[in-house]
């Protein structure tokens, strides 16, 4: 494990940034991302406006910390939604197998027969619009990917000597799941929990470019660039800093996820 | 202490039975050597015994009865009761017998925190003790170990001491120590006398080694397809076997003057 894994570590630089540009632009931003003013329209690039100015004067890159924030906060809770329901139903049907695992994953697949962001457009007509319900949405459309690798995971387990050994000392099925199984799935199971988060900024972006996601005043990496195409003639820095704020992460969160599947190898 | 009555096992995947109406006894305090050569039902006799299996998988009859009590016919319930707490049970590979990602300390403590409501510190204390019963060194080293970072002996030596660490009146060994080079398998087999002496410990002792079970066992039952030919005392076995499959056995022990000879 000595040699070195340059795509872990590119991968945990490039994270390591936006995670904090967001983290802060949860509390502070250069100046107010909504503040408009007139008379600094369209200014490119500089010291003062690093990622210069759009239509009404705002300062894009406050608005892109602000809106790397929003992208983290859905993706997150996106992932932690899908993943969380995902591992429980992988975990009940790998390990009992039998009739829970033929209705459960029956319905996994009836869920993942749908593309995502048609499940989840169908579910956001349904709520209506919001980062809560973008995350409820998109949480239910990551659901079927994370129950299949969990269920392959635990149904591999299942057989094993060390849970036989841990079943003849007398451990329950709940204990023998979460306790012995589910940490020996982690070399699995964290790289799709990255991978996922990348699949969330992807959905969560794409959703908002198509105007059903966050709403104003929130702002996000997706609702910005479906904003700055607008102006891509006047301001081009405008939907180039954006998707390029977009690109970086997915970029860093892809090179981590990779990183780490090639140290388990 | 433990009695098998009539016990017949035949898995659904299979036309025939795999054991055909075996009964046998383990006395209180004794070494009971089960041998015979692969697929003569030796380990589906073990897995009875400890209820690793089930009406699921095979169909069966007959009983197992500890102190009395039918494991055949307990509830599930009964069954958890008696497993870990008076049944410890030890496999041939100990290394795929623990688990990867667990430290040795929470894995030895395993069946106390199922069966016991020790706190955590009185657990730890009595695997410390249970590592230190099975002539582990630096238990406390040991204990915050990850499997892989031990050898096959020690990890056989963990096996056992989490066995037994909540005082079980059975020890069920299915092959220890095949897996282990004949230096360390002579200390394990040390090991089980000393436990067996000390804690008035029944042992099933399985294995196709008939030297090892000439060495530790006192008594002997030779199972052959699925039936057991004959069992008796270690001695009386070994030098007036009374049945041609024991005779083929026993002749079959390589020894120094056919080596030489």
């Amino acid at each position: 494990m000595k040699e070195r894994n340059g795509y872990l570590w590119v991968g945990i630089t490039i994270t390591c940034i936006m995670t904090i540009l967001a983290l802060v632009g949860l509390f502070w931003t250069p100046y107010d991302p909504s503040a408009m003013d007139s008379m600094q329209v369209y200014l490119p690039p500089s010291l003062a406006h690093l990622f210069g100015t759009d239509n009404f004067g705002r300062d894009v890159f406050s608005r892109a910390m602000k809106g790397l924030a929003t992208t983290y906060v859905v993706s997150l809770g996106t992932v932690a939604l899908g993943a969380g329901v995902g591992i429980l139903v992988g975990a009940l049907t790998g390990y009992f197998g039998g009739a829970v695992d033929r209705v459960l994953m029956r319905i996994n697949d009836a869920v993942s027969a749908f593309p995502s962001i048609l499940l989840a457009l169908v579910i956001i007509s349904l709520l209506d619009f919001g980062k809560y319900n973008v995350i409820l949405a998109l949480g239910v459309a990551f659901i079927p990917s994370y129950a299949r690798v969990v269920r392959s995971e635990f149904a591999r387990h299942r057989d094993m000597n060390y849970v036989i050994a841990a079943r003849l000392m007398g451990a329950g099925h709940g204990r023998i799941m979460f306790s012995h199984i589910l940490p020996n799935t982690r070399a699995v199971v964290v790289p799709a929990l990255i991978i996922g988060i990348n699949n969330a900024v992807l959905a969560e972006s794409s959703l908002s470019y198509l105007g059903i996601g966050v709403r104003s005043p929130d702002v996000s990496l997706g609702y910005m660039l479906s904003e700055s195409q607008n102006y891509m003639g006047s301001a081009p820095w405008y939907v180039l800093c954006t998707g390029g704020c977009i690109v970086l992460l997915i970029l860093g969160l892809g090179l981590l996820g990779e990183g780490l599947q090639q140290k388990r190898r | 202490m433990l009695e098998i009555k009539d016990l017949h096992v035949q898995f659904h995947t299979s036309d025939h039975e795999a054991v055909r109406g075996i009964d046998l006894t383990v006395r209180d305090g004794e070494i009971l050597g089960l041998v015979g050569e692969s697929g003569s039902g030796k380990t589906v006799t073990a897995m009875m015994i400890a209820g690793l299996l089930g009406e699921d998988r095979a169909r069966i009859s007959g009983q197992i009865l500890l102190d009395g009590t039918d494991l055949l016919h307990a509830g599930g319930k009964e069954l958890r009761r008696r497993q870990g707490k008076d049944i410890g049970v030890v496999f041939q590979d100990p290394m795929s017998a623990m688990n990867p990602v667990m430290r040795i300390g929470p894995q030895v403590e395993e069946s106390l925190r199922v069966h016991t409501r020790l706190s955590k510190e009185q657990r730890r204390t009595m695997a410390l003790q249970a590592l230190e019963d099975v002539e582990l060194e630096d238990v406390e080293a040991v204990y915050r170990k990850y499997p892989h970072e031990l050898s096959g002996g020690m990890l056989q030596r963990v096996m056992i001491a989490a066995a037994i660490i909540s005082g079980p009146r059975l020890l069920l060994a299915d092959e220890p120590t095949t897996a282990l080079d004949v230096t360390i398998q002579a200390q394990i087999l040390e090991l089980l006398r000393r436990l067996n002496r000390q804690r008035q410990m029944s042992v099933l002792f399985i294995s196709h080694n008939l030297q090892v079970v000439r060495k530790l066992c006192s008594r002997v039952a030779v199972m052959e397809q699925g039936r057991i030919v004959e069992q008796g005392q270690t001695d009386q076995v070994f030098f007036h076997p009374q049945q041609p499959y024991t005779q083929r056995l026993i002749a079959a022990i390589p020894t120094r003057r056919k080596i030489h000879g």
